[in-house]
């Protein structure tokens, strides 16, 4: 209310109806504009087809690159500046190898007391006469019980994408498991009948002498899992199943693993508390020697094909 | 006292045979396992923590007969165990406070392999924290990247697909980066124990010889964790992972996984390279900018957001930002700073995803803001427990989140050359966090005439409730007395070296 001007002058004003305004009392439409209530939109089939149709054509036109001059300078600028990148880290790189120190010179860096010791020591301290073995799962033993977890890991995710918990897609896809492969080929099985048990033995061999000759647990456990998959693609997974299902790889896939911690936490504890552990080295050389990378390479070897095999698994039906 | 010495060890093991037994288990029992393992590893770290702290110095534990270069290493001082405590007790309440959910989001027969990949990635958060080898620590960050996108994914729509390659694709770059960055890094040194490393760093940096590879080495390491870590211009993959998981698994990628790569760079920078050659190379004012970067455009995307989940997760790329700043300062100070804001953000992001559950659930399930109006009222204890967090986030005294200022604002006021950046970009951050947090904690506060949803009770959401008054309290502890903390932080830094 002002006090400079008389009441009725004042509500002449603009302030006066800005203030009539602020406080809600005035509306500066009511009776000057027509006004009705907003109608209530109704959804329909017909209307829901229509949007759809319109937002799909909207979108056709954004995205098509004839239409849009941003997308289309988006996409080429997009191009040019990826293989600009890829070209200076690939130059970056090539000057840093450059720089290295060169391969195959005995005052490299890493020709120090760490080889030294795993060559000239490593055969006396794990009792492998594959250094190779004796480093991984002696010396690094927890490196390597890290990466088998990796594998297990990687089944666990493979499983939660394709494996069908479904009973009624489970059924649907047994079904069409060879819709459009021929069953019980002749030769497939005959050279299966075959290979199957070399493959089987060679790699169980590879397993068992991986700490006496280039081998070991991943690399027969891989030679086991592609000796799965050929049995069961001759013969199918009726056959398999008889030996091999989901409960018995449960059961082989838990206790290699565990085997294999439970060995590692020996090793671990016993090690770094400088208590004498138990498990001997053996003569070198033999097929009982080599204090614990035997045992871990049966484990890993196990854990391995148990996971090959139910990688092929899960992509061809969704289930072991 | 001596037997402690074997804790870390036990509580990685422990974690990984439980994921083991867990995929032979059902569901349930799986729960079980999980719980118990999260309650044991919180007990295992605590001991950890004092018997570090009475200790005074950082121990070594050879893990197997073979010492120092030759073997295995872990080593735990008073900040990793502090780590490990706090990533414990979070994880804990992140899987209590969103089990709810995961009956309605993962399939039945497959809800025991959500708690194998949980037990794994904390296995892998431990690993990380405690190793003192930087092979172990990439063998554990390939096991966190799998995990991590499992948990992703194992809400089976097609974003969480979407969102779970994207994650993988830049998660790969960045693992792909860290190791080449590692191979060259051995090929200078011939070494992989951190300490061993970095004594032959000093001598590298000393003769001048290799300059050229260190710096690309260094770089690459840096830039390869800064992508896992979600560091702003590398943050697209963060939305989408964040917004549309599951409830526990948001709370823990946003809280722990990054924050696992940020801990590991801290390591890298203290153990591996030295704190000095680090701050050298001039990385930490790359790291700088793009903190300072990540803390505006971090909020302006929340801010422009319409989904109340896809708004914390951006907000999460502000908080990185504040972290890298603490690291670009190149000051003690400044990585006290980060390391408490590692903790504090780790606390209150993780009570505003499982609080923020709390809310959609009574809004039908809707993440919009429109539908959020008045959820406050349906379910007082998510409300009040958003809020909390909220006001944390904006840094409030009394919670956590102003303590972490509080400490960015000193470290800034102690380095001449960056105060004024830090200092302008602390506040514009501050008024645009307020700006997005406010408005949603005031959405949800605005009365709705007659309610279209039911509200709950204590009764129906007892354990959760509890969940989320426990992560109150730990906001509030860490907000006001947060000195211990902050002491131990210098502690555990001056020992890190």
């Amino acid at each position: 209310m002002s006090k400079l001007k008389p009441q009725e002058e004042y509500e002449k004003t603009s302030a006066f109806r800005f203030f009539r305004w602020l406080s809600g009392n005035y509306d500066p439409y009511v009776g000057k504009v027509e006004m009705k209530p907003q109608e209530e939109s109704v959804v329909t089939q017909e209307t829901m087809i229509e949007r759809m149709r319109e937002a799909e054509m909207v979108r056709g036109k954004v995205y098509d690159e004839e239409l849009n001059k941003a997308a289309r300078l988006f996409h080429k600028t997009y191009v040019v500046m990826a293989i600009l990148f890829c070209i200076a880290l690939v130059g970056v790189l090539l000057v840093t190898v450059s720089y290295l120190p060169p391969s195959g010179n005995a005052a490299n860096p890493v020709n120090n007391v760490v080889s030294e010791r795993y060559i000239e020591q490593g055969l006396e301290e794990t009792g492998a006469l594959n250094s190779v073995a004796g480093m991984i799962l002696t010396y690094r033993a927890f490196d390597t019980f890290g990466e088998t977890n990796v594998l297990f890991i990687a089944t666990c995710c493979v499983m939660i994408l394709l494996m069908v918990d479904d009973a009624i897609l489970k059924k649907q896809e047994v079904k069409n498991d060879r819709r459009f492969e021929p069953k019980n080929d002749a030769i497939l099985q005959g050279a299966a009948f075959v290979l199957c048990p070399i493959i089987f033995i060679f790699g169980i061999y590879i397993i068992l002498n991986g700490h006496l000759s280039p081998g070991g647990g991943f690399s027969g456990g891989s030679i086991m899992g592609a000796g799965l998959i050929l049995y069961v693609s001759a013969f199918g997974f009726k056959k398999t199943q008889r030996f091999f299902d989901e409960h018995i790889y449960k059961i082989a896939k838990i206790t290699a693993l565990c085997m294999y911690g439970l060995i590692g936490t020996y090793f671990y504890m016993t090690g770094a508390n400088g208590i004498e552990n138990h498990i001997p080295l053996g003569i070198p050389g033999h097929i009982l020697s080599g204090g614990i990378i035997l045992p871990i390479d049966i484990c890993v070897g196990l854990e391995v094909a148990c996971t090959m095999y139910a990688f092929y698994a899960l992509f061809r039906r969704g289930g072991l | 006292m001596d037997y402690m010495r074997n804790f870390p060890c036990i509580s990685i093991i422990l974690c990984l045979f439980a994921g083991i037994i867990s995929s032979g288990l059902r569901g349930k029992a799986a729960m079980w396992v999980n719980t118990l393992l999260l309650v044991v590893n919180t007990v295992l770290s605590a001991c950890t923590l004092t018997y570090t702290l009475t200790l005074n110095e950082p121990f070594v534990y050879v893990m197997g007969k073979f010492p120092a270069p030759w073997g295995n290493e872990i080593r735990a001082g008073v900040l990793e165990s502090l780590m490990a405590f706090f990533f414990c007790v979070i994880m804990l309440l992140s899987m209590l406070g969103g089990k709810h959910k995961l009956a309605d989001e993962v399939e039945e027969g497959k809800t025991y392999l959500y708690y194998v990949l949980t037990d794994l990635l904390l296995s892998s958060l431990l690993a990380l924290i405690y190793t003192n080898d930087m092979f172990t620590a990439y063998v554990f960050v390939e096991i966190n990247t799998i995990a991590a996108c499992g948990l992703i994914m194992i809400r089976q729509n097609g974003r969480t697909i979407e969102a779970a390659v994207r994650y993988m694709i830049m998660s790969l770059l960045g693992s792909g980066m860290l190791l080449l960055g590692l191979c060259m890094l051995y090929d200078l040194t011939g070494h992989l124990l951190m300490s061993n490393m970095k004594e032959s760093v000093a001598m590298i940096v000393a003769d001048g010889s290799y300059e050229i590879p260190l710096i690309v080495a260094i770089v690459l390491m840096s830039v390869g964790l800064c992508i896992k870590s979600a560091l702003f211009p590398f943050h697209a993959w963060l939305p989408d992972a964040y917004g549309y998981s599951t409830a526990s698994s948001a709370a823990m990628l946003s809280s722990l996984v990054s924050k696992g790569y940020i801990f590991l760079l801290i390591k890298i920078i203290y153990r591996v390279i030295g704190f000095n050659v680090y701050h050298d190379t001039r990385i930490i004012d790359v790291l700088f900018l793009f903190g300072v970067m990540g803390m505006i455009f971090g909020s302006l995307s929340a801010i422009k957001e319409n989904d109340v989940r896809r708004m914390i997760a951006y907000s999460s790329v502000a908080q990185i930002g504040y972290i890298y700043m603490g690291f670009g300062m190149g000051t003690q100070a400044g990585m006290i700073a980060s390391v408490f804001h590692i903790l504090s953000h780790a606390a209150t992001k993780s009570l505003l995803f499982i609080a923020a559950i709390g809310l959609t659930d009574v809004s039908g399930g809707s993440r919009k803001f429109i539908e959020l109006t008045g959820s406050g009222y349906r379910n007082k204890w998510a409300g009040v427990t958003f809020t909390v967090g909220a006001l944390s986030m904006v840094g409030v005294p009394l919670f956590s989140g102003f303590i972490s200022k509080l400490l960015f604002a000193q470290a800034a006021v102690q380095n001449h050359t960056k105060m004024l950046p830090a200092l302008i970009v602390l506040g514009i951050s501050t008024i645009l966090n307020a700006i997005y947090f406010m408005k949603t904690v005031i959405r949800i506060y605005t009365p709705v005439g007659d309610a279209a949803y039911t509200s709950v009770t204590y009764k129906d959401i007892q354990s959760c409730a509890v969940v989320l008054v426990a992560f109150i309290v730990l906001n509030v502890i860490l907000g006001i007395s947060s000195q211990p903390v902050v002491d131990m932080i210098q502690q555990g830094l001056a020992t890190f070296a």
